[in-house]
C-alpha cells in the first residue's frame, strides 16, 4: 500500500497533451476516460472484456441463436456427437454453402452402446434465418426464425452434439448462458447496495453501529459457505416454481457475500471519515444521509466496481457448483451448472465427452471476469503507472 | 498477550452464539423436514405405541413449544454432546458422526499445509524473478487455477485415472482398510492415498496465495530498508528471505483464518464427487432428504472447527508480529 504513496501532483497523474484541437496545447479527460486509457494497456483485460462482452450478447439473444428450443428433444438421437458444419462432401468436393449429413444411428445389441455414423447418401445445407420452434425473445418478442438450422424436422444440427434426451446442447448451453451470467450480476448488484451501504454506514458512525455490521460481516466470512449455501439452497420450497427457485439462490448467494465487501468499504471510509472535504461539510451543515451518498460512496465507487468485478466469477462458480449437485436452479430452466450435473457421471463423462463443454465456458467466464477486474483495478488506481 | 487470547476467544464464543442462531433458523425452516412429516406420521397412526413414540418427539425438540424454547432445547442439548437424531437413519447423529469429522479436519489441515507449503517457495521466485519465464507460467497456472471449479477438476482426474489405471480413484482407504481400527498401517494408507484430494481442494486457496505472496514480496523488495540491506553488501539470499519474505509473510498469516472456510468448502464438494468418507457426502445426503437435524449438527461443527482455526491464527498472527497490539 505504501507503494501508492506519491506526490499527489506527480506528473504521471495528468495526460500528457496528445492531438489536443484547434492548437490548445492541453486537453481535459474526464475519470472515466482517464481510466479507459490506463485500462486500454492491458491487453489480457481488454481480451477478457471482449470475451464477456460477446458471452453476454450471445446471452441476450440465445433464443435466436440457438437453432432449437431448450425442451426440443431428438428421441432418435440421443448422445449424438458434435457435428460441425461441413464444406467439403465425402469425394472431397467442396461447396460454399455449409452442410450437415444426417446421422445414422446404430445400436449394438450385445453392449447396448449407441454408435452414431454420417450418412453420405445426401447433403443437408445449412439454411440461415429458418423457420423453427417459436420463442420469446427476452420475453417480448415473439419470434420463430433462428440463426441458422437444417429446416428438415428430422434432420437436426447438433454443434455441440446432444445430451442423454436428445437434446441439442448448444441450445441449452446457450440458453443456459441466460442464467448462469445473469445470477451473478443480480447477485453482485444485490450484495453491492448492501455491502457498501453497511459498509460506509458502519465506517462513518463506528461505535456500536460499527461493532453490529462488523459482527454480521465477519459471520458471514468465517461461517463455511458452501455447506451453508447447500443447506439454504436445499430448504428452498420444492413447490416453488424455477423462477422463484432462480431468485431464490440469486439472494441466498449474495446474503452471503457482502460481508467482504463491507468489510474493504468500511476501511476505506474509515480513512476518508477525517479528511478535510468530509469535515468541511459537517461544518457546512450537511446531513449524514448526504455525506454518505454525495462524498463518501462516490469516492469508494471505484474501489466498489473493482471488488464487485471480482466477486462476479465467484458467485457463479457457487451457483455452478450448487446447480452441479442439484441443489441449484432446477428444470425447466437450465444453467451451465445444470448442464454439468449431466457430466458427474465418470462413464458418462468418458463415452459422452462433448457434455463438459459448459465447464470450459464457466472457466472462460470467471477468466474474462478476473482479468477485466485486475484491469480496472491498476486503471483506477489514480497512482499506478 | 493473555488480554488479548481472552479477548478473541469472547469474541469467537460470541460469534458462535450467533452462529447457533443461523443454523437453527435452517433446521427450523423447511415446511417438509423429516421432523415433521415424522410426527404428522405418527399423529395419523394414533396407536399407543405412536402416541408414545410423539410424546417423546415432542418433549426432545419441543415440538408445540414456542421458537426460542426449541432454540434452548437445542443447543443446551447440542452443548452437552446431545445432537439429536437423523431421522433418515433412526440413530443418534453423534454414532453418524464418526470418523468423518476427524478426517475432514485431517484433509483441510494438511491441505492448509500443502498450499503453504506449494505457494510460499513460488511466491518468493515469482517476485524475485519478475516477468521471467517461470514466473509467467506461474501467473497463468495460478489464474487457471482460481478459475477452474474443483469438482471440474475431480472430474477430470476420475476420467484420466480410468484411462491410465483402468479404475477411477476415489475414497481414502485401499479396500477393506476402512473397516480396520486406527493404528499405524491405518495412517499409512491414510496418506497414501489422501494426497490427491488434498491437491485438489488447494488448488484455488495455492493460486491464490502465490498472487499474493508475490505481490507482497514486490511491494516489499522496493522499500528503502531493502536497498539499503544490499547496499551493505549483504547476499542475495539474506536480504529476500530476512527482510523481505518475514515481512511479506505476516498478513499472510491473518490470511489462514480466511482461507480455512473455503478449505473447507472446497473438500466438501470434492468429497462429495470422489465419495471420500469424510463430511461433505453425509451432509450432502442429510440435505437432500432434508434431515435436518443431520445436517444441522454437522453445520454446527463445521462453524465450531472454523472458529477454532480463526482463533488459534489470531494467536499465531500475535506471536509472530510484535506490531500487533493487545487491546
Amino acid at each position: 500500500m505504501s507503494a501508492a504513496m506519491g506526490n499527489p501532483n506527480d506528473s504521471s497523474e495528468y495526460p500528457v497533451p496528445t492531438n489536443a484541437p484547434d492548437g490548445q496545447d492541453w486537453v481535459s479527460l474526464s475519470q472515466g476516460q482517464l481510466i479507459w486509457r490506463r485500462f486500454k494497456r492491458s491487453r489480457i483485460a481488454l481480451v477478457g472484456g471482449v470475451v464477456l462482452l460477446a458471452f453476454y450478447l450471445s446471452a441476450i439473444f440465445a433464443d435466436f441463436l440457438a437453432p432449437y428450443e431448450i425442451s426440443t428433444r431428438f428421441t432418435n438421437q440421443i448422445y449424438a456427437p458434435p457435428t460441425p458444419p461441413r464444406f467439403l462432401d465425402s469425394e472431397s468436393i467442396f461447396h460454399s454453402q455449409p452442410f450437415i449429413y444426417k446421422m445414422k444411428q446404430t445400436i449394438n445389441r450385445a453392449t447396448l452402446e449407441i454408435a452414431y455414423a454420417p450418412d453420405f447418401s445426401k447433403r443437408y445445407p445449412l439454411r440461415f434465418f429458418v423457420k423453427g420452434d417459436p420463442y420469446k425473445l427476452l420475453g417480448i418478442i415473439s419470434s420463430d426464425i433462428h440463426l441458422f438450422g437444417t429446416g428438415e424436422k428430422d434432420v437436426p444440427v447438433f454443434v455441440l452434439g446432444s445430451d442423454r434426451q436428445g437434446r441439442d446442447m448448444l441450445t441449452r448451453v446457450l440458453v443456459g448462458s441466460q442464467v448462469s451470467l445473469t445470477l451473478g450480476l443480480i447477485g453482485v448488484a444485490i450484495g453491492l447496495i448492501l455491502g457498501s451501504l453497511l459498509g460506509v454506514v458502519s465506517g462513518y458512525f463506528g461505535g456500536p453501529v460499527d461493532d453490529l455490521v462488523q459482527r454480521f460481516a465477519e459471520l458471514l466470512l468465517v461461517i463455511p459457505q458452501i455447506p451453508l449455501w447447500m443447506a439454504l439452497a436445499a430448504i428452498l420450497p420444492v413447490t416453488w416454481s424455477s423462477l422463484q427457485v432462480y431468485f431464490g439462490i440469486t439472494i441466498i448467494l449474495s446474503l452471503l457475500t457482502w460481508g467482504s465487501l463491507a468489510r474493504q468499504i468500511r476501511g476505506k471510509t474509515l480513512a476518508m471519515r477525517e479528511e478535510g472535504y468530509v469535515l468541511a461539510a459537517h461544518a457546512a451543515g450537511a446531513s449524514h444521509w448526504w455525506i454518505i451518498t454525495r462524498h463518501l460512496l462516490p469516492n469508494n465507487a471505484s474501489h466498489i466496481i473493482v471488488v464487485a468485478t471480482l466477486a462476479i466469477p465467484y458467485m457463479i462458480l457457487g451457483e455452478t457448483a450448487l446447480s452441479f449437485l442439484g441443489l441449484g436452479i432446477r428444470a425447466p430452466m437450465t444453467s451451465w451448472g445444470v448442464l454439468l450435473e449431466e457430466a458427474q457421471n465418470v462413464q458418462t463423462l468418458i463415452f459422452h465427452p462433448w457434455l463438459v463443454i459448459p465447464a470450459i465456458l464457466v472457466i472462460l467466464t470467471v477468466l474474462g471476469f478476473n482479468f477485466v477486474g485486475d484491469g480496472l483495478r491498476d486503471a483506477v488506481d489514480p497512482y499506478s503507472r | 498477550m493473555i488480554d488479548f487470547i481472552v479477548h478473541r476467544f469472547v469474541h469467537a464464543l460470541f460469534l458462535l452464539l450467533l452462529i447457533s442462531v443461523v443454523v437453527f433458523v435452517v433446521i427450523d425452516l423447511p415446511p417438509g423436514d423429516y421432523l415433521t412429516s415424522r410426527a404428522a406420521e405418527l399423529e395419523r397412526q394414533g396407536s399407543q405405541n405412536a402416541e408414545l413414540q410423539l410424546r417423546g418427539l415432542r418433549e426432545r425438540y419441543g415440538l408445540d413449544r414456542p421458537l426460542y424454547v426449541r432454540y434452548w432445547l437445542w443447543v443446551s442439548n447440542f452443548v452437552q454432546g446431545d445432537f439429536g437424531e437423523s431421522f433418515e437413519y433412526q440413530r443418534p447423529v453423534k454414532d453418524l458422526i464418526g470418523d468423518s469429522l476427524l478426517l475432514t479436519v485431517v484433509m483441510s489441515v494438511l491441505t492448509l499445509i500443502m498450499s503453504w507449503a506449494i505457494a510460499i517457495p513460488i511466491g518468493v521466485y515469482s517476485a524475485t524473478h519478475k516477468y521471467s519465464l517461470l514466473d509467467q507460467l506461474f501467473t497463468g497456472i495460478s489464474f487457471f487455477g482460481l478459475a477452474i471449479p474443483g469438482f471440474l477438476l475431480a472430474l477430470i482426474l476420475m476420467v484420466i485415472s480410468v484411462y491410465v489405471f483402468g479404475v477411477p480413484i476415489g475414497g481414502l482407504f485401499s479396500a477393506g482398510m476402512d473397516k480396520q481400527p486406527w493404528g499405524i498401517p491405518k495412517v499409512l494408507d491414510l496418506l497414501k492415498h489422501i494426497w490427491i484430494p488434498v491437491l485438489l481442494v488447494g488448488l484455488s486457496g495455492t493460486a491464490e496465495l502465490i498472487r499474493i505472496m508475490r505481490g507482497n514480496l514486490l511491494d516489499i523488495l522496493n522499500q528503502q530498508y531493502v536497498q539499503s540491506a544490499h547496499a551493505r553488501g549483504l547476499s542475495a539470499q539474506v536480504v529476500t528471505w530476512k527482510h523481505g519474505v518475514r515481512m511479506a509473510i505476516n498478513p499472510l498469516i491473518s490470511l489462514i483464518g480466511l482461507q480455512l472456510p473455503s478449505i473447507l468448502s472446497g473438500s466438501i464438494i470434492i468429497s462429495i464427487v470422489l465419495s471420500l468418507p469424510t463430511t461433505g457426502p453425509l451432509l450432502y445426503r442429510a440435505l437432500r432428504v432434508q434431515d435436518m437435524y443431520f445436517a444441522g449438527s454437522f453445520l454446527m461443527l463445521l462453524s465450531m472447527m472454523l472458529l477454532i482455526g480463526n482463533f488459534l491464527a489470531d494467536v499465531a498472527l500475535a506471536w509472530v508480529d510484535p506490531r500487533i497490539t493487545y487491546r
